[in-house]
């Protein structure tokens, strides 16, 4: 049989709450240390113990890491769902089980090899006390897994004792599992399996890292001092992150005291009010959320819009409405955040695809935000957010100041007579603000009621006019300013593919397997809103564009279509929506289908 | 909130603060509310105790939610910044600006609607945070700008202006107050200056977060018989819990003999409280007994004021977290960020 090296993808199912995510985590930084391109899904219930849950991981020596929907090996961890864990092995797999106990007949397949090993019992022999023989379990199935697919040991061996650096009894434990976990599988079975890793060095200059701590890390190098927050899933890390880097970071090293102000707020609505207070005051804050959060926060978005008060809010997107799925992902909050408030409201949007650029963006964010004096919103989602991810190692300019916008200081406070808000204004529609604490004569009173150019309160429809239009004019304006959309063109392409961020990686696949079939399609990710002029060129150019998105409505679609001049039937829809990472297939089989309908309609 | 900005002339001889600046320079544009609205002389005696304890404009930051009571911070120093934000969220919004410069003085004047109903969440922790401000409740017991519907701290039998009861228990900010741990719990009535001004100037200079709540009849909707946050019924049914007088930190306390029955408390600050207490045996420093006390008296249809509770030693938002001293929108860039060779070295536990 041909061997297939690196190329390859498994699926772990296992019960949540058993600590199954730190034997894949084990295996999957194994992998990216063996320097081979990697990507883990990790596909979790919103649950703390006993439900189902999932993780996927795949290889790829060409770099294709998005979410596969063939899986050559199945390790079924879960009696619950063997079932339907089984049934999606690809025809010639392998399935993994605990054959502690028989599996039962009506669960085999003739197509697949089945791999039984008696993990239970061979833990239960090992180990005393049901909770380390439950952990331990883990690894001895990674032992197997490493033997089955050739991980390199040294590097396995390595990483344990990085974990266990500080506990020799548990470090023990672990190594003794592993090799259980191994032998048992070189006595019993061929190994490696027809297909198996191999050493290679495409991770160079990579990390694995996940997207909220990218973000996290973002924050702390923008110089966020104040951060307020509710909790909410797929959020929360973001948070975790940024007080663990501020713990470390943010601490005065000659009096101990804390260069930050984290504040758990009582709800969203708070957080963002929060938020828009420190913005007021100076400083630069932010907070992080997801869907439900955004829902709360739009009151409070449009006092920020409208009253022109610096503020980021990072969205880690899952799937909504309502409660919705919260542990699974989306792209379901772009027209919600895109006009979050009543009354005419536009907000600047960055749309990151990995967490590479959840570090950039958030970064991005604090100075859109200052310099436009207006909140922007960083959309990332759950598959960005919480799954590790390899991307280039970040860097950081040291030349980097922040912008802090037309902000009258001390100086220039000292000699003026009067100070008028919301008037000369410069060419990107931007007036000068004033911070308290400096000077009385900066002084006025911001108000979300209605307030003419000067910022005194106004209904005077020509005065309330004269504000909201230079609002849109600043909203335009910064299309000049927000991170481009990334194009790749293909020589003499008629069609054009639209998508936006983690759909990123499935579509450039899909693009690959579609050019392979004939197919040149061109390619533009949008990474920001306003948009720039160049997307709106782009659909122009082309005969028309799939637009690929992971939300019901095709929000994408229809932002392109208000907020350019494209015309509707020059933009199809491709909508995958059902919670999980996108995949290339997916994404290849809804062109296909368009297509089909495109041609017939052209024809 | 059309504002209607005053003469600026100033009368040569009028008394000048430690700042040099005369209470003219405490007030700010003209009021819109109601003739004889008590929002009106609250505003006066918070332009007195402000000049009295010469707090510099460009330090005061005049927060505010929505309602009449909302629209006053334009009434007061002028230059100041103040912020007339979105209905209940003026103690979240004043918590983040709290957050990112503690070096300011917060002044934050609401309403029992935007307090008691739609913002009671915030407020409630606020309190819990301790966030160092005077928070003022501006209390009439009606939405006046929606004209005259019951707000949350309506008595029990109160008439609206057509003659019909409220059937609901009243939320009264003070014991919310007490019950949720609040260090600073004082009543006032709009039409008594002379006891509001120390009750604000010990508010000013208290650790954390002061909450004051101020009786102030609304003219047009609820100053008749059947109401009880009348003018007439507020007098007449008012008993002071505490009598107060306020001594700045730099300030020579003249009468050396301590008045018979006056206490003296030290602020967070240096400055001194003195107080009377009027009732015999009254302890503000008492949780359990003043609680029980002002149950007792509400019972009977009393309104009882004063500083009505204190503690000056709880730590307030900042020293909870351990904050630096400095504010954090001055704290340096170079400070807060650990920079490249750092970002390169961390990411050595991603690899």
């Amino acid at each position: 049989m041909r061997t297939r090296v690196n190329d390859f993808a498994i699926k772990l199912a296992n019960v949540n709450g058993t600590g199954s995510a730190s034997a894949n985590g084990l295996l999957m930084q194994a992998i990216f240390r063996m320097g081979i391109p990697v990507s883990g899904k990790n596909l979790f219930p919103s649950n703390i113990q006993g439900l189902p849950t999932w993780y996927e991981i795949r290889v790829n020596k060409d770099g294709y890491t998005a979410r596969a929907l063939d899986y050559d090996l199945m390790v079924a961890m879960n009696a619950q769902t063997y079932a339907r864990d089984i049934q999606e092995v690809r025809s010639g797999g392998y399935v993994l089980y605990d054959s502690s106990w028989p599996l039962e007949r009506s669960l085999h397949r003739e197509d697949v090899s089945f791999l039984p090993v008696p993990l239970a019992r061979l833990c239960n022999e090992q180990f005393e006390g049901a909770r380390e023989r439950v952990l331990l379990k883990n690894i001895a199935y990674s032992g197997v897994l490493v033997a089955l697919l050739d991980a390199d040991m040294q590097i396995v061996e390595e990483l344990l004792a990085e974990t266990f650096a500080s506990k020799k009894s548990l470090h023990d434990a672990n190594r003794r599992a592993l090799h259980i976990g191994i032998d048992y599988a070189r006595e019993h079975f061929e190994c490696p399996l027809p297909f198996r890793l191999e050493k290679t060095d495409a991770n160079a200059g990579k990390i694995l890292i996940d997207g909220n701590t990218a973000t996290a890390l973002g924050c702390l190098y923008a110089g966020a001092t104040v951060a307020a927050w509710y909790p909410i899933t797929p959020a929360t890390s973001v948070m975790d992150a940024f007080r663990g880097f501020c713990e470390k970071y943010r601490r005065d090293p000659e009096t101990g005291a804390n260069n930050c102000c984290i504040i758990q707020a009582e709800d969203e609505l708070a957080a963002i009010g929060m938020v828009i207070g420190a913005g007021w005051m100076g400083a630069r804050a932010f907070t992080s959320t997801a869907g439900p959060g955004i829902s709360l926060m739009n009151e409070l978005l449009g006092l920020a819009y409208y009253g022109e008060i610096p503020a980021v809010v990072i969205d880690v997107q899952r799937v909504g409405p309502s409660t919705g799925m919260p542990t699974r992902t989306q792209q379901g909050d772009l027209l919600e955040c895109a006009y979050a408030s009543h009354g005419d409201t536009k907000h600047i949007l960055l749309l990151p695809a990995n967490p590479a650029e959840c570090f950039e963006f958030a970064v991005n964010a604090f100075d859109l935000a200052e310099r436009f004096q207006t909140p922007v919103l960083m959309l990332s989602d759950l598959d960005i957010g919480m799954n590790d991810w390899v991307v280039p190692q970040l860097e950081w300019d040291d030349a980097y100041t922040p912008d802090r916008g037309r902000v009258l200081g001390e100086d220039a406070l000292r000699g003026l007579s009067v100070f008028q808000r919301f008037t000369n204004e410069d060419e990107n529609a931007v007036a000068a603000r004033t911070l308290p604490g400096v000077n009385s004569n900066g002084a006025y009173m911001l108000r979300g009621s209605g307030h003419n150019k000067y910022g005194g309160y106004t209904e005077q429809p020509h005065e309330y006019q004269e504000v909201v239009d230079r609002l849109l004019a600043k909203h335009r304006a910064a299309a000049r300013f927000v991170p481009p959309p990334e194009i790749v063109r293909m020589t003499d392409a008629r069609i054009g593919v639209i998508t936006t961020g983690g759909c990123d990686a499935a579509v450039r696949e899909a693009l690959d397997v579609l050019g392979g079939q004939g197919l040149a399609a061109d390619y533009l990710r949008i990474r920001a809103f306003p948009f720039a002029k160049i997307v709106a060129d782009f659909i122009e150019e082309h005969e028309y564009c799939f637009v690929v998105e992971q939300n019901r409505d095709a929000q994408l679609r229809s932002l392109l279509l208000l907020e350019t001049s494209a015309p509707k039937e020059k933009l199809i829809s491709v909508l995958v929506y059902g919670g999980f990472p996108l995949s290339a297939a997916q994404v290849v089989q809804g062109v296909t289908e368009k297509l089909g309908v495109v041609s017939a309609v052209h024809r | 909130m059309p504002s209607i900005v005053k003469p600026a002339a100033r009368h040569p001889s009028l008394q000048r603060n430690e700042l040099g600046l005369t209470i003219r320079d405490y007030e700010g544009s003209m009021s819109t509310l109601c003739a004889g609205c008590g929002h009106d002389s609250i505003t006066a005696a918070l332009v007195r105790a402000l000049w009295e304890v010469s707090m510099p404009p460009h330090m005061l930051a005049k927060m505010s939610g929505i309602g009449c009571s909302s629209k006053t911070p334009a009434y007061f120093v002028s230059g100041a910044h103040g912020f007339n934000s979105a209905h209940g969220r003026m103690p979240a919004i004043t918590t983040g600006a709290a957050a990112a410069n503690r070096a300011m003085t917060y002044v934050g004047i609401s309403g029992d609607g935007d307090s008691l109903s739609i913002g009671i969440g915030h407020l409630c922790h606020a309190i819990r945070r301790n966030v160092k401000m005077l928070y003022l409740i501006e209390n009439n017991g009606v939405y006046g700008l929606t004209k005259g519907q019951f707000s949350a701290s309506a008595d029990i039998g109160s008439k609206s202006k057509k003659g019909e009861p409220n059937r609901m228990q009243p939320i009264d900010p003070v014991l919310l107050g007490l019950s949720l741990g609040a260090t600073f719990v004082a009543r006032g009535f709009s039409g008594d200056k002379e006891q509001l001004v120390p009750i604000f100037k010990a508010a000013l200079r208290h650790r954390g977060f002061a909450l004051v709540d101020v009786i102030s009849p609304c003219v047009t909707f609820n100053d008749h018989s059947g109401s009880t946050k009348s003018y007439l019924n507020t007098r007449k049914r008012g008993i002071r819990a505490t009598e107060a007088d306020f001594v700045m930190p730099q300030q020579e306390i003249l009468t050396n003999i301590a008045d018979e029955g006056v206490t003296s408390v030290a602020m967070h600050d240096g400055s001194i409280l003195r107080f009377r207490v009027v009732p015999e045996g009254y302890d503000p420093s008492d949780r359990e007994r003043v609680l029980s006390y002002l149950l007792e008296q509400q019972q009977a249809g009393h309104i009882v004021t004063g500083i009505l509770f204190l503690d000056e030693n709880v730590p307030d938002m900042h020293e909870a977290n351990n904050t630096t001293q400095m504010p954090l929108t001055q704290v340096p860039y170079a400070k807060l960020c650990p920079g490249a060779a750092e970002l390169a070295r961390l990411q050595e536990a991603f690899q």
